[in-house]
């Protein structure tokens, strides 16, 4: 308990140093500069002639996170759209992606896992596949697909079907012995074995390939979406990149990670609640 | 015609043989057990009989039907107990009782289970996971799943070998006492000679590998039912074990060598 509130504090200060520090460069300063009218219109006066930095102050982020919190889900046209609904399109983008990766990489993973034969049919495809960037794909997908939105959808389910298929196949492979024998010499039927041995056997190391794979997801997305556009909170970051906006910028960022940390959170958590202690 | 018989067995991996000629019989509710150095195949002549894997050579028959697979009719409590962690007891014996009875519904199993678990004395203990158990609570976990499917027979490998003696005496007495009351057909391996002497009507010994043979069968001659805190009071007790502990000791080792010379011997006069 002491050592938490301790490692809070810490934690705390840190925190407290970072702000402060960017608080303390982000100053204005007094230097006088002619500045070029058409930089001044797009940064603002004071930045141009450099008596301001560009970058934001905590306290313009602050102002500006406030802002996107009081109001997430407004929708003013295709370029201006609340920040939760930017990320409310990433995360359903992300979740249709990983559900359908799931769905192929959890069976697939227990057939290669059961049979020696079919992993090493199938193990110099997942070894050439697996180490291709999911982008790289982008524009095949573009192309086959002739939509952006599916064309996000297959990246996504692209790069979560590698970690999820390769530690399905482990975790099967590798249940005790022991367990199948009992199974055995209980006449389980096949079907009943893989729910009732192989799938509770393998559920953590199947969670830790799904959280790794959502981990991936996400990072993905925003790549992703920089690239097709129109919508999601990849799109958002590159779209105030050409606003200039570099609060909206960080907003963004912050966000992403605030984001990405919910959804490892969910996975640990179930994670947790299908590991067993032997 | 004996409950089972087995006859000629032998395992080889490539030239190596494990054990070959190995003939026995038991019958019904006889309680035999197996008594051999480690390496000479006990725990494979038991997986065999369980149909978990197959000989090299001769046949098992059982109930007059050959064993060729593993079977609801044969229970077996396994040297690791091998529970599933992530059931609890209850479900861990409901497990084996469903698949016995697959028509059963949920009340049914769930009773038939509890009454098992009871018989090994773990009431109260029904919804723990077998992590928060003790040793000797999960091998008797493992004891009621294999009694719970009521087999015609059970295989039991070496099922006390990893709990110390304290827990290993209680848990003989509750098997003395759940074989006695259900007339329960049992093969056991054991290296422990006194637990065979309180357990088995007949023991068989098995001669060191490779090439490992059954090299006797000892008759049990202490009367039923036989108490721990009895027999060692019993004459015939220590004239017994003191043949079983010699056999470990000295002629295990040369039982291969004698069987041998015999058989030149013979090979030569033919």
């Amino acid at each position: 308990m002491r050592s938490r509130l301790l490692a809070g504090t810490l934690s705390l200060l840190l925190l407290g140093i970072l702000v402060g520090a960017w608080h303390l460069a982000t100053l204005p300063k007094g230097a006088v500069a002619a500045a070029d009218s058409e930089y001044a219109k797009l940064v603002g006066a004071q930045a141009a002639v450099g008596s301001k930095s560009a970058f934001p102050s905590p306290a313009d982020l602050g102002q500006k996170l406030l802002e996107h919190v009081r109001d997430p889900f407004y929708d003013r046209g295709p370029n201006d759209k609340g920040i939760g609904v930017q990320l409310a399109y990433s995360i359903l983008r992300v979740l249709l992606g990983f559900s359908l990766a799931a769905l192929v990489a959890i069976p697939v993973g227990f057939l290669i896992g059961m049979s020696p034969l079919v992993y090493r049919a199938l193990d110099p495809f997942i070894q050439v596949l697996k180490p291709i960037s999911p982008l790289a794909w982008m524009p095949l997908a573009l192309f086959t697909l002739k939509d952006s939105n599916v064309s996000a959808v297959f990246v996504i389910f692209v790069c979560s079907i590698w970690p999820m298929l390769i530690n399905t196949a482990f975790g099967v492979a590798s249940v005790r012995r022991e367990w199948l024998n009992v199974a055995r010499t209980l006449e389980v039927s096949p079907v009943r074995k893989a729910f009732m041995v192989i799938l509770p056997a393998a559920a953590p190391t199947i969670m830790t390939g799904m959280r790794i794979s959502v981990g991936i997801a996400w990072l993905v997305i925003v790549a992703a979406e920089m690239l097709v556009g129109g919508t999601g909170i990849g799109y958002f970051v590159w779209n105030e990149w050409n606003n200039l906006s570099i609060a909206n910028i960080l907003s963004g960022i912050l966000a992403i990670g605030l984001v990405g940390m919910a959804l490892d959170f969910f996975f640990s958590r179930l994670q947790k609640a299908v590991t067993y202690a032997e | 015609m004996s409950f089972l018989q087995v006859q000629g067995l032998a395992k080889r991996f490539g030239t190596s043989c494990v054990f070959e000629k190995v003939d026995f019989a038991v019958e019904k509710g006889e309680f035999v057990c197996v008594i051999g150095h480690s390496g000479c195949g006990k725990t494979t002549i038991l997986n065999i009989l369980a149909g978990l894997d197959a000989a090299s050579d001769g046949v098992v028959i059982m109930d007059g039907r050959e064993v060729a697979g593993p079977s609801l009719d044969r229970g077996v409590v396994f040297q690791g107990h091998a529970l599933m962690p992530w059931l609890s007891v209850l479900k861990n014996v409901a497990f084996a009782v469903r698949s016995r009875w697959p028509a059963w519904n949920r009340v049914q199993v769930q009773v038939h289970s509890q009454k098992f678990i009871d018989m090994v004395g773990l009431n109260g203990a029904e919804h723990k996971k077998p992590s928060e158990l003790s040793g000797g609570m999960k091998q008797r976990v493992g004891i009621a799943r294999a009694f719970a499917i009521q087999p015609k027979m059970l295989l039991l490998d070496e099922p006390f070998g990893a709990l110390d003696a304290l827990t290993r005496g209680n848990i003989q007495d509750e098997l003395v006492g759940i074989c006695a009351a259900t007339r329960q057909t049992v093969f056991m391996i054991t290296h422990d000679v006194d637990e065979a002497l309180l357990l088995a009507d007949r023991i068989l010994l098995m001669s060191t590998g490779p090439g490992a043979r059954i090299a006797e069968i000892v008759d049990n001659p202490l009367p039923k039912p036989r108490a721990r805190h009895e027999i060692h009071h019993d004459q015939r007790y220590y004239r017994t074990r003191n043949h079983l502990v010699d056999f470990l000791v000295n002629r295990s080792k040369t039982y291969q060598m004698e069987e041998y010379r015999n058989e030149t011997r013979l090979r030569r006069r033919n």
